[in-house]
């Protein structure tokens, strides 16, 4: 089977590659693109280590097919720390110990981000029900969910 | 002399006796010690389990010393091995 | 003593040093490894619970274009039985050989029978479906009930039961029976005044690492291999690749990546060896990825287990008498954590008669491995289930209960020994004091307690220290971090050192770069990895120290060490000498003698057993009868808390975890005993909106033997919330709950028959 030539924009810069008709978006990322930081846990969507935006939107990437992103943006932790500076997401995960492994972390900051994105102000209930779908098996989620609403605050400008 | 204290399993072979003073300065001589009071036992404790002298449990102990008013007990070792596994009580996860 | 002493650095929750790299994705895990000519390989696996494998043919696999090579049990040496250290207990290498490769018998559902390589990873699926395997089904057993059953199916021709005297000449699936105990038993029974019996069962159910098991293999034409993977013990990779593959261990190099959880899981090997013998049959690279459905079908979970207790008490709660009998599953082959159950199930209590037996059984499912504090949570389960229903009986609190009988410095451990300084009482108290258990409940709601005790490890560590020309400073260890270790260990060094944190770049090595290293396990790398770090950082000081002396002009016991830099003292003090900085020293350190630095190899002795007792509140819906923790408070002796952020997050992660076990996570087999639930959608962990903040408290009574008092902390963690769950339940709806996991259905029909 032919190879497909996709154009699309990862992180915000125009990018081209070739997959397998049948690859995933995640298969791309990784072994076409080398970024890594996108994990796999599972091939099925069950466990958000994959996460990844689509025009904003928060996807699974181990469900998308490569070839769907032709045309379209795709965010992935690697786009997240801005230069030098990191995201207040990921400066809030180191402060507050909310990683232990660190290989479920780039799909839970995409993934809050992608809440805070379009909420900014979310409850603690909030927050575990729009990570519910990534696992963590190593922290009990106590830490994270506390990074999220902590960097929420100081995305808001809170001081509280 | 050290004190030897022996579980309910390991009693049947020593006839139920729980407790004995051996004369020993170190495990072997100690498993030797108590191999001749207890012909068969030194098989059982010296393949098989692991040591504790004065609460601490010991992995490989063999070599180690006994205090003169030491309390040393055999414990079947912990390790995920079993069916004759033998000797680390070290875990893991 | 250690309790006297203020730390600088020990105690502080700095920022990680490998966490950068974590939240930015640029952290380099298992499967994030590739080089270039790599083959892809994949294992094909037995799609039956036990069969005898009649022929394998691979030659149709081979036939297909971009296939390179294919490898079955007969490509493996045989191996006569042999136990070996293997870095996290004793195994038995022939039985290892034959997990990860069946050679006559295909002992469990995923269980392998083939492995390829080709150009592709599609290349070699296809390759795989080619494999002709000609298998003769034979009668399974997957529980302990069925292996132990007069007339069962058997799965080893040779096993015979260790343990039993005489040892019976007869086939059996039970491997071993252990005892430990003491006392009078019955007369126990005869002097209590309220007794209990209950019988328990708990479920296999897996460690749940998000990482699946990734290694990349690379052979050259000097024999020489290299093996990139996530492992909790690189040196255990090494050893078990050449003991399976005839190989001298100076043959392999493992070059452990990051790792994604382990959890006991990643303590032994699946897939390495296979890419080895793949790499080197090729000639190339070669690398294997396991997919989420072999992690549940072909890794190493956690046994299913039956156990019986039966407590006796007097009127005013003290225990009389503790009797128990245990049966764990094994998995295909001996070798279930039966033993260490047994051992800590009664363990936080001082018991004068006592009797327990265990059996260890072989059953056709995956063969077990470590999983947190393997063989407790089941058994803590059991005892501590047990004892809630006696404080109710007697009308007594239960945590005043488990006061009564808790052990302390100096009581006789039940299975033998004496406790040194231990810390149960202390965290009953801290429960007592806690406000969570003073809490309004509300309706359908319920609380329980228990309690829980892991023994912690020592074993081998080795560990350097090295002061870089600046007065920075690098740790090289050969443990991997699962959990913030690499910090634990930068931060020891700091104290030592008396520099920043920040300054201390801790540093994981190969298996060539650093001396042996036993596994990371055991709760034991922050305790004996540090003691060797500590050491080694000693070291450093003593020729920092020497070197200022020698620049001084005056004797080594006239300069001392303080907060990173040298002092005259002892008369040296009265002269015109200005202090020296470990900076100064270090941009000397070529004027004065050479580099400094220094490597500590050691057995650390001394592990201090860790305690905890855990308080959990349930809502248990009458409708649908799901079980919600709504509060949640884990309570653990520490000794010391090194990285507290790192250790609240032990108490943590172990608590949800067997939240998880007993609510929702099991092995589920169809009647055929092929796993039915090798996914995380069906195999049901705990997600964020499953659970409630977890509380935590630290409870620090120092080990006297380490020399800041650390205790490990990361296995108690998962030991008491089983009980406690089923306690909760058990005051919500007034239904006790012997069986795990209480799930949905389970609950929703023992309420509805209530």
């Amino acid at each position: 089977m032919g190879r497909i030539h996709v154009r699309t924009r990862i992180n915000g810069e125009a990018t081209e590659f070739l997959c397998d008709p049948r690859q995933t978006l995640l298969d791309a990322l990784r072994d076409e693109l080398q970024l890594t930081g996108t994990k796999e846990g599972c091939t099925t969507g069950d466990c958000g280590a994959c996460s990844v935006t689509l025009d904003g939107l928060l996807v699974c990437s181990c469900l998308v097919l490569a070839a769907e992103t032709e045309g379209h943006d795709v965010g992935t932790i690697e786009g997240m720390a801005q230069g030098e500076t990191l995201h207040p997401l990921q400066q809030k995960f180191l402060e507050h110990a909310a990683l232990q492994c660190g290989v479920c972390t780039p799909g839970f900051l995409v993934a809050a981000k992608a809440l805070l994105d379009r909420e900014p102000d979310p409850s603690e209930k909030q927050v575990r029900y729009a990570l519910a779908g990534n696992l963590c098996r190593c922290t009990g989620y106590d830490k994270i969910i506390r990074a999220v609403l902590d960097a929420a605050a100081e995305l808001r400008g809170d001081t509280r | 002399m050290a004190t030897v204290v022996f579980s309910s399993g390991l009693q049947r072979y020593t006839g139920g006796v729980e407790r004995v003073n051996v004369d020993a300065t170190d495990v072997r001589g100690l498993i030797a010690a108590l191999d001749t009071r207890f012909p068969g036992i030194g098989q059982v404790i010296g393949s098989g389990m692991a040591v504790a002298i004065d609460g601490e449990i010991i992995p490989d102990a063999m070599l180690e010393a006994v205090p003169p008013d030491g309390e040393v007990h055999f414990l079947p070792p912990i390790g995920g091995g079993a069916g004759g596994d033998r000797g680390r009580t070290a875990q893991r996860t | 003593m250690s309790d006297e002493r203020k730390y600088r650095w020990v105690g502080t929750r700095p920022i990680r040093h490998d966490g950068v790299d974590k939240v930015t994705g640029r952290a380099n895990f298992g499967a994030d490894f590739s080089l270039p000519g790599m083959l892809h390989g994949k294992v094909l696996r037995s799609p039956h619970a036990h069969a005898r494998i009649v022929s394998i043919d691979v030659a149709p696999a081979l036939a297909l274009e971009g296939v390179k090579v294919a490898i079955t049990g007969a490509d493996m040496p045989d191996i006569a039985s042999e136990m070996g250290t293997a870095g996290e207990g004793q195994v038995d290498y022939a039985e290892v050989s034959r997990n990860v490769m069946a050679r006559e018998k295909a002992l469990y559902d995923g269980h392998p029978v083939a492995a390829v390589a080709a150009t592709t990873s599609e290349i070699a699926e296809e390759a795989l479906s080619r494999i002709v395997v000609e298998y003769e089904v034979l009668p399974h057993v997957l529980t302990v009930d069925e292996a132990m059953a007069p007339g069962a199916p058997i799965l080893h021709d040779h096993l015979r039961t260790a343990g039993l005297d005489p040892v019976p000449d007869e086939p059996t699936n039970v491997a071993q029976r252990i005892e430990i105990g003491r006392g009078d038993l019955a007369a126990g029974f005869a002097e209590a005044d309220e007794i209990v019996e209950h019988e328990f069962t708990t479920q296999m159910v897996h460690q749940g690492y998000i990482e699946p098991h990734a290694v990349v293999a690379r052979s050259g034409e000097d024999d020489q291999s290299v093996v990139w993977c996530c492992t909790q013990g690189p040196f255990t990779v090494r050893a078990m690749c050449a003991k399976l593959l005839g190989l001298d261990v100076s043959k392999i190099k493992v070059i452990p990546s990051e790792i994604g959880g382990g959890f006991g899981g990643k303590t032994t090997v699946y897939v390495e060896p296979l890419a080895v013998l793949l790499s080197r049959k090729a000639g190339r690279p070669v690398k294997i990825v396991m997919s989420r459905q072999e992690v549940f079908r072909g890794s190493g979970p956690a046994s299913g287990t039956r156990i019986r207790v039966k407590l006796g008490a007097k009127a005013d709660g003290r225990l009389t008498a503790a009797e128990a009998w245990l049966a764990y599953e094994a998995g295909a082959f001996k070798g279930s954590p039966v033993v260490a159950g047994a051992m800590c199930m009664f363990a936080p209590y001082a018991v004068e008669n006592v009797k327990i037996e265990g059996y260890d059984v072989v059953v056709n499912k995956p063969k077990v491995n470590a999983y947190r504090a393997p063989g407790a949570p089941p058994a803590a389960f059991a005892a501590e289930s047990a004892l809630d229903e006696l404080a109710r009986k007697l009308g007594m609190d239960p945590v005043e209960l488990r006061l009564v009988n808790a052990v302390k410095e100096g009581s006789q451990a039940i299975y033998g020994p004496k406790f040194r300084a231990i810390g149960m009482v202390e965290t009953l108290q801290a429960a007592r004091e806690h406000p969570h258990l003073k809490a309004k409940l509300g309706p359908n709601q319920g609380r329980g307690i228990a309690t829980g005790f892991w023994f912690n490890a020592g074993m081998q560590s080795s560990a350097s220290v090295s002061l870089n020309e600046d007065g920075t400073a690098t740790v090289v260890s050969g443990c991997p971090d699962i959990g913030g270790s690499r910090t634990s260990l930068a931060l020891m060094a700091a104290e030592e050192l008396g520099i920043d944190v920040q300054k201390v770049r801790p540093v994981v090595a190969d298996t060539e770069t650093i001396g042996y290293n036993d596994a990371t396990g055991g709760s034991r790398v922050t305790f004996a990895t540090g003691m060797a770090v500590i050491e080694s950082a000693r070291d450093v000081v003593r020729q920092l120290r020497e070197r200022a002396a020698s620049i001084w002009g005056v004797e080594l016991e006239q300069v001392e060490w303080n907060d990173g830099q040298a002092l005259p003292i002892n008369g040296a003090d009265e002269g015109e000498l200005e202090p020296l900085s470990i900076g100064t020293l270090a941009r000397r350190a070529a004027r004065t003698g050479g580099p400094i630095s220094a490597s500590t190899s050691l057995t650390a002795r001394g592990a201090g057993p860790s305690f905890a007792t855990h308080i959990c509140d349930v809502e248990v819906d009458p409708e649908t009868g799901v079980v919600q923790v709504v509060r949640y408070t884990a309570i653990q002796d520490a000794g010391k808390a090194v990285h507290p952020g790192y250790v609240e997050g032990q108490y943590q992660g172990g608590a949800a975890q067997g939240i998880g076990w007993a609510l929702n996570e099991e092995y589920v087999y169809d009647e055929k005993g092929v796993l039915q639930n090798p996914g995380f959608l069906d195999y049901r962990m705990p997600v964020a909106s499953d659970l409630p903040m977890i509380d935590t408290v630290i409870v620090e009574v120092p080990n006297p033997t380490h020399p800041y008092g650390v205790r490990g902390v990361g296995e108690t963690p998962i030991i008491p919330p089983l009980a406690a769950v089923a306690n909760a339940v058990r005051d919500a709806t007034g239904v006790r709950f012997g069986d795990l996991p209480m799930s949905p259905p389970t609950v929703l029909a023992r309420l509805d028959a209530r």
